[in-house]
């Protein structure tokens, strides 16, 4: 018998042990749904799946008695659109900060310590103070998922400046670059890659102070529809909700990875 | 060419060059062998401008060398030394796009037929003409140090600095890359130094062989002494005797120092 840590399980098996955790959750969920649906049919706890089919039915494919709009998609269609914008403002920024910082020492000298000290504040503990100087619009939102990832971004920007080898920077100036060149020829190509990295990395950030925002100050979006209902204790709305966020958060983590692949086929094949 | 005055060179207390004094005229191919820590990378990154000078003087054309890599010193290093992110060919003509004087180092036009014209004439001589279109990471290593020598070349550098250049490849494919260089070294009239650990590689390629060796010991403080020129011989006059002494004389600091 090999030792535990050198054993790997093959391609079938990977897959089927993959899958277990998940089929044994949807069990787990469906037996004590059954369980307190048979004590209390009223029960709002524990929603069955047809009940929860039903919700998916009234919420993306029927429209609002209120107001006559598809709420999933309109709910889904202004959190990316917050979502989408303010990760595109953090990356602009942070890719800017970064590549300054990481690359000119005099830039360094200024900003590295007032980025450092900016990264350690709480972003929620600044909501109320978005809320009253952008008041409770789409810009506060916007500007707390901005606010909340940009030092992020920037602090790993920078970091992956400096790991590009130095040889690299002594042969572009053996070859006559200035600086500008250098930053334009050399150090952006080979950051864009790993700024899509740090976008993968800090959606979970992003959606978190989405949901926040949306919490507090909203009229529509996933966030705002999940703490609306809750009121109602509507379980069968919330729980597709949250997968609905899930699955968003997946292929818009998968799309990401596929345009770096494809954009990018240098940075994906290791070596020098 | 280049001419260095009682060159010293300290970290602190530590002191890595002393006593330097040397004259180097155009065209030499010097190779540069010692231990490690001898200091002769940190002379080359001294002729570079990636590290300052402690005391006495290192002239190139009669004025002190400037503080920062410029286009007429090309360097190879072991690695590292291409872009990752461009192709082979790209590679090769980045140097055009740098010695434009603009923000962003981008060639158009006829200016960019150009480049692509001289860069595949630079990419055949050192036979990598079949592949231009491979990004670096692709490459062999022999492959990558052949594109490295091929850039620095367009840049068309007086001087070659080639810190180890040969000593991450493999034997057969080192004794190729010795043979490009000295048929570059004739054809494009440079002015080449050379690191290497292997004293064998400086005993036959160019013109002139410099060992870096320490000649004051104290046990009790190991960098206290620096090293200098302990051997300044031209290549193809040398005896074994002296190859002989060489290898000893190495050995002893080697162990010294251990």
């Amino acid at each position: 018998m090999k030792r535990l840590i050198n054993q790997t399980p093959a391609p079938m098996l990977r897959v089927l042990l993959a899958l277990l955790p998940f089929v044994a959750l949807v069990l787990l969920y469906m037996l004590a749904s059954d369980a307190r649906l048979a004590e209390n049919p009223a029960d709002k706890l524990l929603p069955s799946f047809a009940q929860i089919g039903d919700a998916i039915q009234r919420m993306a494919f029927e429209p609002s008695k209120r107001s006559g709009d598809y709420l999933l998609w309109e709910d889904t269609l202004s959190s990316l659109t917050r979502l989408g914008l303010g990760v595109m403002i953090a990356a602009v920024i942070g890719l800017a900060l970064g590549l300054f910082t990481g690359a000119l020492p005099l830039v360094a000298a200024t900003a590295s310590p007032l980025l450092t000290v900016v990264s350690l504040i709480p972003p929620l503990a600044i909501l109320p103070v978005l809320f009253i100087v952008f008041g409770l619009g789409e810009l506060s939102k916007v500007a707390l998922i901005a606010i909340g990832i940009t030092p992020f971004i920037a602090r790993d920007i920078q970091r992956r400046t400096q790991e590009i080898p130095s040889e690299q920077l002594v042969k572009a100036q053996t070859l006559g670059a200035n600086t500008s060149q250098i930053i334009c020829r050399v150090l952006l190509p080979q950051l864009m890659p790993r700024l899509v990295d740090a976008v993968r990395l800090s959606l979970g950030a992003g959606w978190l102070f989405l949901i926040a925002a949306e919490a507090i100050a909203a009229t529509e979006g996933l966030g705002y529809r999940i703490f609306l209902v809750r009121r109602y204790m509507a379980m069968d709305v919330i729980l597709p909700y949250v997968a609905w966020i899930t699955l968003l958060a997946f292929v818009i983590d998968a799309l990401l990875a596929a345009l770096s692949r494809r954009l990018f086929p240098w940075h994906h094949q290791g070596g020098h | 060419m280049i001419e260095a005055r009682n060159l010293w060179k300290k970290y602190g207390d530590n002191v890595v060059l002393e006593r330097v004094n040397l004259r180097v005229e155009e065209g030499e191919f010097i190779t540069l062998v010692g231990t490690s820590g001898c200091g002769k990378s940190t002379f080359l990154n001294m002729l570079l401008g990636t590290e300052p000078v402690s005391s006495g003087e290192l002239l190139l054309h009669g004025k002190p060398v400037p503080g920062e890599p410029g286009p007429d010193r090309g360097i190879v290093f072991q690695q590292y030394s291409v872009f990752p992110h461009m192709t082979v060919l790209q590679n090769v003509m980045a140097a055009r796009g740098f010695a434009r004087r603009n923000l962003t180092g981008a060639l158009f036009g006829s200016a960019r037929r150009a480049a692509r014209e001289e860069a595949l004439a630079l990419l055949e001589e050192v036979g990598l003409s079949h592949a231009q279109g491979l990004y670096p990471a692709e490459l062999s290593g022999g492959m990558r140090q052949r594109l490295a020598i091929a850039q620095a070349l367009l840049g068309r550098p007086g001087i070659l600095l080639l810190d180890e250049p040969f000593g991450a490849l493999d034997p057969g494919i080192r004794a190729d890359m010795h043979d490009l260089v000295l048929r570059l070294w004739r054809q494009y009239r440079l002015t080449v130094f050379m690191v290497t650990h292997d004293l064998k590689e400086g005993f036959y390629l160019g013109t002139r062989l410099w060992v870096f060796d320490k000649t004051r010991h104290d046990p009790q403080a190991p960098n206290a002494y620096g090293a200098t020129i302990t051997y300044d011989l031209p290549v193809g006059k040398i005896d074994r005797d002296t190859l002989s002494d060489i290898d000893r004389d190495l050995a002893r600091t080697a162990n010294e120092t251990e």
